[in-house]
């Protein structure tokens, strides 16, 4: 008998304060009453394990320096890789001369465009998106084109860093340069300079026969739009354009590859995805992925930017040239130039209310930049723009749309802050309108089980309301403001999460502790959260479990590391895995008490067949002399995902005379299903809401007339410092996702999703003047108050 | 039978309809009947006999990637999307 995962306690809502120390939360706030403390949990049910805060398990190795990253490995006769890289955005290669470069002492190989088989033009899935052959090989070296500035065009591998660097100086480009186009209206336009010769737009697998940089345009409609707006009392439509911005990780991305003389391949790497990039580098390379072995180092962030492979390819078309191992690093402004931004974007809203506070009818227009080559997010972010919303009526369109810069990457619940941006600005201004409350307002129109999304399916069970009335109840929402030029703005935000595979084993050991092995990166703390599941199931405490990540040789498929999936599918993966454990475990003790299993109950980590009890530890001390080890295994491809939605509460002051917004004061209320480790919860909740405030005050692609970045650096791509922010407050609320055994969402991803768009509605708060731009920073703000 | 929901800009192929009541108990029995009645449709949603990669199929809500093998019960809700991804 297997006992499935039950809180210790029934369901509450109560208010508990984090307290970091690896035991329960204290109480602080009631059920009803104001929301007060930095860090509140309003809990569903506690259990042994899952809830707790135990410190992580790799945590001494990455505070001591002691864990490996990319940049870290080091093999015997190791080469240096670099890339030479497009001064311009768009242009024709007429020829590459590497003569010189080659004959330069110390590079021992170089490899071009004409090195990598031309890809088929046909699409795969990447089990996280699909990815087109042609355009990604493409995309790791130039074939006739350069797409934008720093496209990559050549590799060399030298016994030395300087010396491949010089190599490249001694490379000739023959270019025909070419118009660039940046911007994705610009793009769209008939006369726009074309980025492919072959692309045109295709709608939903009908293919129009014009040419364009539109190489998608999809519709959802529900309902009657036009006689919706008709029936409103009060229409708002408004046009936001948001910047390009980066993932801006702390890690540059690397590469190190080793293909050997029996034709396999081995690559570090630092990846959110060791499968996934296993499964480019066979597609990119023509290599079968049985002779590909992907070992995921430690990874400096990746928040979407590390799916995609850059410098993977270039390593290995490089190892194999020369028969040694080779290693390729990016600088910071090859991250900026050559990695995935999220695009920069065009949205258009419109929503009709009637006088009552009901919104009757929406309407979206949505276009994204995708970069060098199509694939923008613009379909989440069209799946998104109205979530959080009841709306009866609706017609959302959406354009992706190629432009002369980095092919783009997913960011953390891609294409949803883009949409909550317009979105949230019109519903504040509808609320105003009708002199309703903002978060009343959203609560008058909050989506919950059973809403149809205008994009069609149902939602099941949604904590919208719940996230809405957590916000309504902090003590932040209540608190006078205190000051001039200070304004206080909310919004809120949805993301779906995904599924996935995962897998995971769990190996017994005679002392009782286990060993968890899984193939998702750790990102934010996933060892411990998934650690902790396994724990809970098996009755161990967090640390008796000892989670490894592996390679793709030493554990069954994984998804990546992304989609807010890690903690809920692996996590599933690794609670069926432990339950495997106690099935088996079970047999054993069946085996020693001459019982037939199935009369063999486990419960709080004994084993008991009537008065006969034995411990998980005294057991496992056994399995040697009743048959051997044991192994759980958990392969799970689960469809129960839920999605997740978060509010926040802002408060900015705006300086007059210099146009810098200082956020006061920031609360992120979030529902996240069950949070597993709730301190790594709440670091995701506050690593969104940084993110989320760089990207509405600051950060931007700074593009020239020649299509050019020229901020390709940290000091001039500004990313918010310790010292542009308050406090980020959390408040995690628990609607449990029925689609998981201790009813967990993914929580990665929607906190950067209304951070733009609160802080929007806290500047036209204290200004009295709206910002419909990204990014709002200083000169926006002097501009809107005819400063300047 | 199921209910298909056919996205605007196939609605072109369906007269118009929003939604079409369709038999069958998978997904590629429901695009196949679907074909019957709509020529025209199965080549905008696949490609050869696998759903085309960019579109995602939800049954009751739920974006599977078991594609044309998904179940399909008689009340499900099928929904047909563009294929999304996260970060």
């Amino acid at each position: 008998m297997v006992t499935t995962a039950r809180p210790r306690t029934a369901p509450k809502t109560n208010g508990n304060n984090a307290n970091g120390n690896g035991k329960k939360n204290g109480k602080n706030g009631n059920a009803t009453g104001v929301l007060t403390g930095s860090n509140i949990v309003l809990t569903n049910g506690e259990y042994n394990v899952v809830g707790t805060r135990p410190v992580r398990h790799d945590g001494m190795d990455k505070v001591t320096g002691r864990a490996i990253y990319g940049a870290d490995v080091k093999l015997p006769g190791l080469l240096h890789g670099k890339i030479l890289r497009s001064p311009h955005a768009h242009a024709r290669i007429k020829g590459i001369d590497t003569s010189k470069a080659a004959a330069l002492p110390g590079v021992k190989a170089i490899v071009t465009g004409a090195d990598i088989a031309t890809g088929e033009d046909r699409v795969i899935d990447l089990g996280e998106g699909s990815g087109n052959v042609k355009w990604m090989r493409e995309n790791i070296l130039a074939d006739a084109k350069v797409l934008y500035k720093g496209h990559a065009i050549a590799g060399v591998a030298a016994t030395s860093a300087l010396i491949a660097e010089q190599a490249l100086k001694l490379i000739e480009v023959d270019y025909e340069p070419l118009p660039a186009v940046t911007e994705v209206r610009a793009a769209m336009r008939p006369d726009a300079p074309l980025l492919h010769d072959g692309l045109t737009t295709a709608s939903l697998g009908k293919k129009t026969k014009k040419k364009s940089n539109v190489a998608k345009h999809f519709q959802f409609v529900l309902g009657d739009p036009d006689k919706g707006f008709k029936q409103a009392d009060i229409v708002v439509e408004r046009e936001v354009d948001t910047a390009t911005v980066h993932q801006g990780y702390i890690e540059p991305q690397n590469g190190t590859a080793m293909w050997g003389q029996d034709g396999n391949l081995t690559v570090w790497c630092s990846t959110q995805g060791a499968f996934a990039a296993r499964d480019q580098l066979s597609e990119i390379l023509d290599l079968p992925v049985s002779r590909i072995k992907v070992i995921p180092t430690e990874i400096g962030g990746g928040f979407g930017g590390k799916i995609n492979v850059y410098t993977e390819p270039v390593a290995a078309l490089l190892s194999r040239k020369t028969g040694r191992p080779v290693k390729v690093l990016m600088s910071r402004a090859d991250v900026l130039q050559a990695t995935g931004p999220t695009p920069g974007s065009y949205v258009r809203v419109k929503m009709g209310a009637t006088k009552d506070g009901r919104i009757i009818a929406a309407e979206a227009e949505i276009a994204f930049e995708a970069g060098g080559y199509p694939g923008s997010p613009v379909g989440a972010a069209a799946e998104c723009v109205f979530s959080p919303y009841d709306i009866p009526n609706g017609r959302i369109d959406g354009y992706d749309v190629v432009v002369n810069k980095p092919r783009s990457s997913p960011y953390r619940a891609p294409g949803a802050t883009q949409a909550a941006f317009a979105t949230e600005q019109v519903v504040d201004e509808l609320a105003q309108k009708l002199g309703m409350d903002p978060v009343d307002f959203r609560l008058r129109n909050a989506a919950k089980e059973g809403t149809r999304r205008i994009d069609g399916p149902v939602f099941k069970r949604i904590g919208c309301v719940e996230v809405l009335e957590a916000t309504k109840r902090h003590a932040h929402y209540q608190a006078p403001l205190g000051g001039p030029n200070r304004g206080r703005g909310v919004a809120i935000g949805y993301w779906f999460n995904i599924g996935l595979p995962s897998s995971v084993a769990i190996h017994v050991n005679d002392d009782g502790t286990v060993h968890l092995v899984e193939g998702s990166t750790d990102i934010g703390g996933t060892r411990a959260s998934i650690a902790m599941q396994a724990a809970e199931v098996l009755g161990l405490t967090a640390h008796e479990v000892r989670p490894s990540v592996v390679d793709t040789d030493s554990i069954g498929f994984t998804g990546v590391t992304g989609g807010s999936r890690t903690t809920y599918a692996t996590g599933y993966a690794a609670i069926e895995a432990a339950r495997d454990v106690v099935r088996q475990m079970s047999e054993r003790a069946a085996l020693l008490w001459e019982v037939e299993p199935e009369n063999v109950g486990f419960k709080d980590g004994t084993f008991s067949a009537g008065r006969k009890k034995l411990a998980f530890k005294e057991l496992a001390g056994k399995l040697g002399k009743t048959g051997g080890p044991v192994t759980g295994r958990g392969n799970v491809d689960p469809k129960g995902q839920g999605g997740a939605f978060a509010t926040n509460i802002v408060d900015v002051e705006v300086d007059l005379e210099t146009g810098k917004t200082q956020i006061l004061r920031f609360t992120v209320v979030q529902d996240a299903g069950k949070a597993i480790h709730p301190s790594y919860v709440e670091g995701q909740m506050q690593g969104g809401a940084v993110q989320g405030i760089g990207w509405a005050l600051n950060e931007e692609y700074w593009m020239n007339a020649r299509g050019e970045m020229t901020n390709a650096s940290l000091l001039d791509y500004r990313m918010p410092t310790s010292y542009d922010l308050p406090m980020i407050d959390t408040v995690i609320v628990e609607v449990p996702n029925p689609g998981h055994p201790f009813g967990v969402r993914g929580v990665g991803e929607v906190p950067i999703v209304p951070p733009p768009a609160a802080i929007a509605n806290a500047i036209a708060a204290a200004i009295g003047t709206r910002l419909y731009t990204l990014p709002m920073n200083p000169g926006a703000i002097l501009e809107a108050t005819g400063v300047i | 039978m199921a209910t298909v929901w056919i996205p605007s800009l196939m609605r072109e192929l369906t007269e118009g309809r929003q939604t079409v009541e369709v038999e069958g108990s998978t997904v590629r029995q429901v695009i196949r009947n679907l074909e019957v009645a709509f020529p025209g449709i199965r080549a905008r949603l696949c490609t050869g006999d696998e759903l085309a990669t960019h579109i995602n199929v939800a049954v009751d809500g739920i974006v599977t990637r078991m594609g044309m093998l998904e179940r399909v019960q008689p009340d499900s809700e099928v929904h047909f999307l563009p294929a999304v991804s996260g970060g």
